[in-house]
């Protein structure tokens, strides 16, 4: 077991690293002058541009950049915005908390819908139910999420405003804040309904798959003949090993969303790391693009780890499983 | 379940091989030989075909993309002569029919800028599927040609190249893809581009899987041992019986670089108007949510039915060619 985690912990590294390249050279080749990015368009003495070239080590060979880059992140300096001047650390510090928030709210109602929907898809095979689940997953699927977005914006912020004469209406904007009118946390349904959508249709699929093909295990055939009923069966015995696979999905489906919904942000102008990326890619500040991209790939990696190495102690199979690619 | 993939291949080696020593001594029997056996009835792919065609889901899926297809490459022929052109922007036409709901000369209604939506929804999708299909073809290139060097050599080639995918797995999607776009420049070419480099890693592991699961079989030994060249085997033995993963992939990705495009065109880092796309439809019709909901409707609709038709195409050419894939 430790052997399978000091490997699994190993693997990491190499991912760093190529992700840090990557980034850097995208920065490298970006089309745009990093000088005029920091000062904007006005002329300068060549002896000023020097300064802040040296400032910013703009005067040093790549790969010297790429050291002193990856030296800083180490040390958790992720760079001064060229815009506002600021740390990046703080600007993606303010923004994170609210990614977090929408993240487990979009997993809360992924774990509830999707796996209550597998089940009774799973349970009911063929049913009217059963139908229904399978066809609106397929069709969850293939929803572009910025479009179910603008949907839920419509429906419960226009048109039942209009039904019910302006009395009843959902937050279609924003993240709340002192001046609102409500609550913080229902500003948070709709992007969590929005951002929860095609991962849950995902989880019941898994769910549904997992137990159809656990059902049919010779084990869950001992325990019927042994007597058990039905729901003794799928409580007890079908459920627990199904539901290891769904969890694992969750558990990756969390680093994902906590990685910022970019679409689901900028469509509901919630100020979370992904609206704060996106910005910052249109206005070409680099600094701010790459910090919040390694923080965001940081959180994905270890939370894959974390799901890794717990799917590992679940199923003793992943860890005597030899190459576990 | 028995293995369609295997059997024929193999007992043709076999076949192949003893031919080849009795006869003329020779590695490979005259090419003659593999007529015999594509005469027969029920083929892998005659079978596929058979099971595709009791799938009603997978048969309006193709029916769908037929007309989608049909419309898209037809419509300079109709489309701007009935329901007027899909870029032109003039003042005359703006005052005139600016956000007409739907009606009987404009089915889907009209823009902000008066021009017709059904004629923009009709040249939206020449762009989604060209992108869709463009982006997905560059993901196949180099995904099976990273994947065959990753799974045919296994060892150090193995290892770097997998560990590369690990990177661009890394990676949040949508932001890797917008990044890529703000260095690459905004536009069609690009965008499609952008898709296609991003997606060989998922190709890739695939076609790396199945490789593996065949490149063991006694039929690969054989045929190296009587000389046959590494392009050779891959081409002839273990191409063919690793293919169909990459079918089902590539149709289901198909529709996820429709998605993408459509996204980035929604974000304004894709296709730049007047051009018309769904996404960037989308986008405009952000500010008319209120006055003018038809103006969302449609493009929503062209973007759910087609990425559906190829995930159900999917779903059924996974069926019919028995591919067992994760869920």
């Amino acid at each position: 077991m430790l052997k399978y985690i000091a490997r699994r912990v190993l693997q990491v590294i190499p991912v760093f690293i190529g992700v840090t390249l990557v980034l850097f050279l995208l920065q490298a080749v970006v089309p745009g002058d990093p000088v005029k990015m920091i000062t904007g368009e006005r002329a300068m003495s060549p002896a000023l541009r020097l300064q802040i070239m040296k400032a910013n080590n703009l005067d040093k060979p790549l790969p010297v950049q790429y050291v002193i880059y990856v030296n800083k992140l180490l040390h958790g300096d992720l760079g001064t915005s060229y815009q506002r001047g600021r740390a990046v650390r703080d600007m993606l510090g303010e923004k994170y908390p609210y990614t977090v928030r929408l993240a487990f709210a979009a997993i809360i109602i992924e774990i509830i819908v999707g796996i209550a929907a597998g089940i009774i898809s799973a349970v009911k095979q063929y049913s009217f139910l059963d139908v229904l689940v399978t066809l609106s997953t397929s069709v969850l699927v293939s929803v572009p999420v910025f479009w179910l977005g603008m949907l839920l914006q419509v429906f419960f912020g226009i048109v039942l405003k209009q039904w019910t004469g302006g009395q009843m209406y959902m937050p279609i904007s924003g993240a709340g804040g002192l001046s609102s009118d409500f609550p913080d946390w229902v500003y948070l349904v709709l992007p969590a309904i929005t951002l929860a959508s095609v991962s849950t249709a995902y989880a019941a699929r898994i769910m549904r798959s997992q137990l159809l093909e656990i059902m049919g295990a010779d084990y869950i055939r001992t325990a019927r003949a042994k007597g058990l009923t039905s729901q003794g069966v799928i409580w007890k015995h079908a459920l627990k090993n199904a539901l290891i696979p769904v969890v694992t999905f969750i558990g990756l489906d969390l680093g994902a969303m906590l990685s910022g919904a970019i679409l689901t942000e900028t469509v509901f102008n919630y100020p979370g790391i992904g609206l704060e990326i996106y910005l910052a890619i249109g206005r070409r500040d680099w600094p701010v693009v790459m910090g919040g991209v390694v923080l965001v790939v940081v959180v994905v990696m270890v939370i894959n780890l974390i799901v890794d190495v717990s799917y590992a102690f679940l199923d003793p199979r992943i860890r005597y499983g030899g190459a576990a690619e | 379940m028995p293995d369609h993939d295997h059997i024929p291949h193999e007992a043709r080696d076999r076949q192949e091989t003893l031919d080849a020593i009795r006869e003329t001594g020779q590695p490979y029997p005259p090419s003659e030989e593999f007529e015999l056996h594509a005469a027969d009835s029920r083929t892998l792919w005659g079978d596929a075909l058979r099971r595709m065609l009791k799938n009603k889901l997978a048969v309006a899926a193709i029916v769908w993309l037929a007309i989608m297809v049909l419309l898209a490459v037809t419509a300079d022929l109709w489309v701007p002569q009935t329901f007027g052109s899909p870029t032109k922007i003039d003042t005359a036409t703006i005052v005139k029919q600016r956000l007409i709901p739907p009606s009987a000369a404009h089915p889907f209604g009209t823009d902000d800028l008066g021009r017709d939506i059904f004629a923009r929804v009709v040249y939206g999708a020449r762009i989604s599927l060209a992108v869709g299909i463009l982006a997905t073809a560059i993901s196949i290139v180099i995904g099976l040609m990273l994947g065959a060097l990753s799974g045919y050599y296994g060892g150090l080639i193995d290892s770097a190249i997998m560990r590369l995918a690990d990177v661009f797995f890394a990676f949040p999607y949508i932001l890797f893809v917008v990044a890529l776009i703000a260095v690459l420049g905004k536009g069609f070419i690009n965008v499609f581009i952008a898709i296609g480099i991003l997606g060989w890693a998922s190709i890739a592991r695939v076609f790396r899987s199945s490789i593996l699961s065949v490149k063991e079989n006694d039929y690969v030994d054989a045929a190296r041992a009587l000389g046959a060249s590494d392009v050779r085997i891959m081409a002839r033995h273990i191409m063919p019986n690793a293919v169909a993963p990459i079918i089902v992939y590539s149709t289901m990705s198909i529709g996820g670089a429709i998605l993408t495009e459509a996204a980035l065109s929604f974000l304004g880092m894709g296709v730049q108007p007047p051009t018309p796309a769904w996404g960037l439809m989308l986008n405009d019709a952000q500010n008319f949510m209120e006055t003018a909901p038809w103006m969302m409707i449609w493009p929503g609709l062209a973007i759910l039915t087609t990425v559906l038709a190829f995930v159900l195409l999917g779903d059924g050419l996974r069926d019919a060619l028995d591919v067992k894939m994760k869920d």
